[in-house]
């Protein structure tokens, strides 16, 4: 309650200081374009354009092209007041090179650290002590998603375990069910691989792999990992090779296919069907015996400017994108969880809801490889699991070697 | 083929010249046929974007690709134009037409005209060095665009052009050169010397021969030139997006808006109808001058 | 036949190449001036943008290029990536397909329609309008078209031909192939319009004696005009072949570069490492490697044409 007062203190202070001077135009970058997300960025907007100052809107559709945007644009000279990215280690050099804007005063007037949870979301903006980004959202990737009635055809319960899925899976297919969705993109196999890798091997030997580069301990455990991943291949359909993520969901949302792994966004798509969570689908949170929460999300850079009018606006909008007000709306509209505790999510539905309970116990956090990786290696990686996902000749000791390779030369 | 409504400055011999058509003959069948079967193949992804268009989204989920509509329904198209979000404006791609006409009316002149003097140059005035500057061009227009990006980038910041209009102008330009230079210089390459000499005897300098000889007799290969300028500047993404500045993003800026998104919902119908829409522009350049596209060549930009 | 071709050959502007050649005259300053844009553009741009390349490929660049300088690493690497020797062996497939069959189908249309058609207008305006797509779409197109359960396979199979099979983005091996339709489709309307054109450029007295002599049409078309379609040819060639080393769009509007990894480029190896993946000197390396087969092709016709002119002098 003490921060929302300071932060409405703030954002009031802010209002009259920058009425006083005159009303800053803030050109925000973002890649939210279809509808859902356009109602989720205009709760933003609304909010900066009634304090006075005026959000500029510059939508870039597909993340890459986004932020490779704002990147030339920085280097052109020509920086954008705020820009979208996703948390991870690409804006590094922004940091290193003094482009982005300090927000660490604000953050600790506000007590940010303190208020987001969990702790490893703020990690994608403190840097060795200093803010340099606001989280707006957290968005899991471990869920898998699964039709009632295709288990119900097939005679069998929901799956409460990968393994348990797989024993159930010839009777899917004998039912005429495609028993694992899944589209074609790179990043959906290795999104699902990743899941799949927390699941088999919990968090603790997944962050010393993936994290602390322990080479030894990759060796001795991938090799499970690439096995079981080959079987899940088996019960795809041929189709799957070129399908877009949403059309994978939506084989599960007309029943015609059993399970999906994907992350939280799929619920939109059950959502726009009329499907009800418990009732036509089920949510499983993975790994089922001891969900987890994966913490992707987005977060918003605030370039350095020349004019301190709009460096005002910029801290001014910093601090309306963490207040509690914004992060209900926001996230309410865009279907993700908020990045603090104190806020209204009682619209949530119940798959939400479920990963709200799981987000407040610390031990439950599967942190986003992208803060411990570079998108180079995430890149790499994301090759080798498609290529060994389509590729049959690839054995399961080559992957590995070829995984061990890329995280030996991890940057 | 019997109507010339170009004003072609040469005399070039017009219409198809292969066997002549006599009634019916099984000769006359095949050429019919093959033509048919490769315009099917060339509008069967046209009839499945016209069809998805006119559907509703239950309706395409269930597949049936190929199918007429079972409840025809202009509304995506409505929504394309007018009502589709792209970002936080949801004014469909009406917005960013006019940049797309702004940009490319003011590109393609300019790609134009300096193209014609380069292939001019080269065809009459060589200098020291100006073949070889030719090849680089030529090897230039092997270049992925992306890769020359950066120091595009650092130097139009340093002459003060980066984000402008007469920026993304200057972009466009230089990337038009190689291949428009190559289409001028082949033009005038085939042009009988014996103009430019009695050019020459007439005492016209470089200028003088170029205004009063070449330009008028460059009108054909021009229209080529348009009608390629014309659809790769209106369909350019990536220097519209980079270069072009906040203020002047073209039409592409929104398609790409309302057809790509990661983790959205799609629409398919919306967006098979804002495709349409935003080649319309180029279709249009084709269907109307499609006629001196292929007579503006013949008129010797490719004769060999 | 002997004295048609030779007819032919001295009707055709005696250039042998994209780049015909003409004799170099007096320096003029003006010439100089006009084609100043030219000077800045293929110096200022290109090989100042080309040597930057080269120089970055040598550093270990990421977001931003920068001039540390890791030797040869960049090389080592991108030589001992499996999708990168992916890329290599796909763009020479690729780039032999559909150059192949792009001039084939090309010449072969353009052949069609100087049949004295009817609606010739909108036969070229079928075959030309891909051309004008966005490929983000017209790509989605396709793979839905290829797609086994939704596509062409699945309505003919409706129809009664149960074992036919036409889904080749679905399988690895035969992915490439269906790049190279969605190509052809996209760009051989082009291809068809020079093509055209160029026939239309042939001299007229060609045909009459050809006539006269009793060739066959078709064997006019293929041994005495097309030969002389030089330019044409050339230009096309040009056009097709930037097309086939730049080629990016298509493949990531029909398959991303999967199934798996098995219709990667270098094109989109380039870009990725480029943007996106954050890696410049990885990026510029490709590139690099990307041009050299390039400026090979231009040195050696820049050679055989100096080879050639010497040999005209001394005669």
């Amino acid at each position: 309650m003490k921060s929302l007062l300071s932060a409405v203190a703030l954002t009031a202070a802010a209002l009259m200081s920058s009425t006083a001077v005159h009303a800053a135009d803030v050109e925000v970058i973002h890649w939210w374009t279809s509808g859902g997300e356009q109602a989720a960025v205009s709760v933003f907007a609304r909010e900066f354009d009634a304090s006075g100052d005026k959000w500029v809107d510059t939508a870039i559709a597909g993340g890459e092209n986004a932020r490779s945007a704002t990147l030339q644009r920085i280097l052109g000279g020509d920086p954008p007041g705020a820009a979208q990215f996703n948390p991870g280690r690409q804006y590094e050099e922004l940091i290193a090179g003094g482009q982005l804007l300090d927000l660490t005063a604000l953050a600790e007037k506000e007590g940010w650290e303190k208020l987001i949870r969990p702790a490893s979301i703020s990690s994608a903006c403190l840097v060795d002590g200093k803010w340099w980004c606001v989280p707006v959202n957290i968005h899991s990737w471990n869920w898998a998603w699964a039709s009632t009635a295709a288990f119900k055809k097939a005679g069998v319960e929901l799956p409460t375990s990968f393994d348990d899925f797989l024993a159930k899976a010839p009777k899917l297919k004998e039912a005429g069910i495609i028993p694992f969705a899944i589209g074609g993109e790179s990043w959906q196999i290795n999104g699902a691989f990743g899941v799949l890798q927390t699941s088999l091997l919990g968090l603790e030997k997944r962050e010393k792999i993936l994290k602390d580069k322990d080479l030894e301990l990759a060796k001795a455990e991938m090799p499970a990992v690439f096995t079981k991943w080959r079987e899940f291949k088996q019960w795809s359909d041929e189709g799957a090779a070129n399908r877009n993520w949403n059309d994978t969901t939506n084989l599960v949302v007309t029943d015609q296919a059993g399970m999906q792994i994907m992350g939280d966004w799929a619920r939109g798509e059950f959502g726009v069907a009329g499907k009800q969570p418990g009732v036509d689908y089920a949510c499983l949170a993975l790994p089922v015996d001891a969900p987890t929460v994966s913490t992707g999300g987005d977060i918003f850079l605030f370039p350095k400017q020349s004019d301190p009018a709009v460096e005002e606006a910029q801290l001014k909008l910093a601090s309306q994108m963490i207040s509690p007000r914004v992060q209900a709306l926001f996230n309410n509209a865009k279907g993700s969880m908020p990045v603090r505790d104190d806020v209204d999510m009682s619209l949530a539905d119940d798959c939400m809801k479920k990963g709200l309970e799981i987000i407040k116990n610390p031990a439950n956090i599967a942190e986003d490889a992208g803060r411990w990786l570079s998108n180079d290696t995430t890149g790499q990686m994301n090759d080798l699991v498609a290529q060994f996902w389509s590729d049959d000749t690839m054995t399961v000791d080559a992957a590995v070697a070829k995984y061990v390779e890329i995280l030996q030369n991890a940057d | 083929m019997s109507t010339n409504a170009l004003p072609l400055s040469q005399p070039i011999v017009d219409g198809p010249r292969g066997a002549k058509p006599k009634r019916i003959t099984p000769a006359r069948i095949g050429v019919y046929a093959f033509l048919v079967l490769s315009a099917l193949f060339f509008l069967l992804p046209l009839w499945v974007m016209i069809v998805t268009s006119l559907k509703g989204m239950p309706e395409i989920r269930l597949g049936h690709l190929f199918n007429w509509p079972a409840e025809l329904t202009f509304d995506p198209w409505i929504k394309a134009w007018d009502t589709a979000c792209t970002g936080r404006d949801c004014n469909g791609l009406k917005p960013g037409f006019w940049n797309s006409v702004k940009i490319t009316l003011l590109s393609v002149p300019v790609s134009i005209v300096v193209a014609m003097i380069n292939g001019y140059a080269l065809s009459f005035w060589r200098y020291k060095g100006s073949e070889l500057l030719f090849a680089v061009l030529i090897f230039g227009a092997f270049v992925p665009y992306q890769v020359v990006i950066y120091p595009l980038i650092i130097g139009l910041r340093e002459v003060g052009l980066f984000a402008t209009l007469p920026g993304i102008v200057v972009v466009h330009t230089i990337f038009g050169m190689p291949i428009l230079t190559l289409l001028y210089r082949n033009f005038f390459a085939s042009l009988p010397a014996e103009l430019f000499k009695a050019g020459r005897v007439d005492g016209a300098g470089f200028w003088g021969i170029f205004f009063r000889i070449m330009l008028p007799m460059s009108v054909p290969i021009t229209i080529v030139a348009v009608i390629l300028q014309t659809t790769g500047i209106w369909n350019d993404f990536l220097f519209g997006t980079v270069f072009a500045g906040r203020e002047n993003m073209p039409m592409t800026v929104q398609l790409n808006n309302i057809v790509t998104t990661t983790t959205g919902i799609r629409e398919y119908n919306v967006n098979m109808a804002a495709t349409i829409l935003t080649a319309a522009v180029p279709l249009v350049v084709y269907f109307v001058s499609g006629k001196w596209f292929v007579r503006g060549i013949a008129a010797g930009a490719v004769k060999g | 036949m002997s004295q048609v071709a030779q007819g032919g050959g001295a009707a055709a502007v005696p250039a042998s190449s994209a780049f015909p050649v003409r004799r170099r005259r007096k320096f003029n300053y003006q010439s100089v001036l006009g084609t100043l844009p030219m000077i800045i553009t293929a110096i200022g741009v290109f090989v100042i943008c080309i040597i930057f390349s080269v120089i970055w490929s040598f550093t270990n660049s990421k977001v931003f290029p920068n001039f540390n300088f890791v030797g040869l690493a960049q090389y080592q690497r991108l030589w001992t990536t499996d999708r990168w020797l992916i890329s290599v062996q796909n763009v020479v497939i690729f780039g032999a397909l559909s150059m192949v069959f792009g001039m084939v189908f090309g010449y072969l249309l353009a052949v069609f329609m100087d049949q004295r058609i009817k609606q010739e207008d909108l036969f070229r305006s079928i075959f030309l309008y891909p051309f004008a797509m966005s490929l983000v779409v017209t790509g989605l197109v396709w793979q839905w078209m290829f797609d086994p359960n939704l596509g062409i396979q699945a309505a003919v199979r409706q129809i009664g031909w149960t074992s036919f099979s036409l889904a080749p983005l679905v399988n690895k091996e035969t992915a490439l192939y269906g790049v190279v339709l969605g190509g052809l489709w996209n760009g051989v309307g082009v291809t068809m319009a020079i093509m055209l054109a160029g026939l239309r450029g042939v001299d007229a007295e060609i045909w009459k004696a050809a006539k006269v002599d009793g060739i066959p049409t078709w064997k006019t078309y293929l041994f005495i005009v097309l030969p002389m379609m030089r330019g044409a040819i050339a230009t096309a060639f040009i056009l097709q072949l930037t097309g086939v080393v730049r080629v990016f769009d298509i493949v990531i509007a029909m398959t991303q570069g999967g199934p798996g990894i098995s219709t990667q480029v270098p094109a989109i190896y380039v870009i990725q490492h480029i943007t996106d993946r954050a890696n410049v000197g990885q990026g510029m390396a490709a590139a690099t490697m990307m041009l050299l087969p390039v400026l090979l092709l231009i040195v050696v016709q820049g050679l055989l044409q100096w080879n050639a002119k010497r040999k005209q002098g001394r005669a």
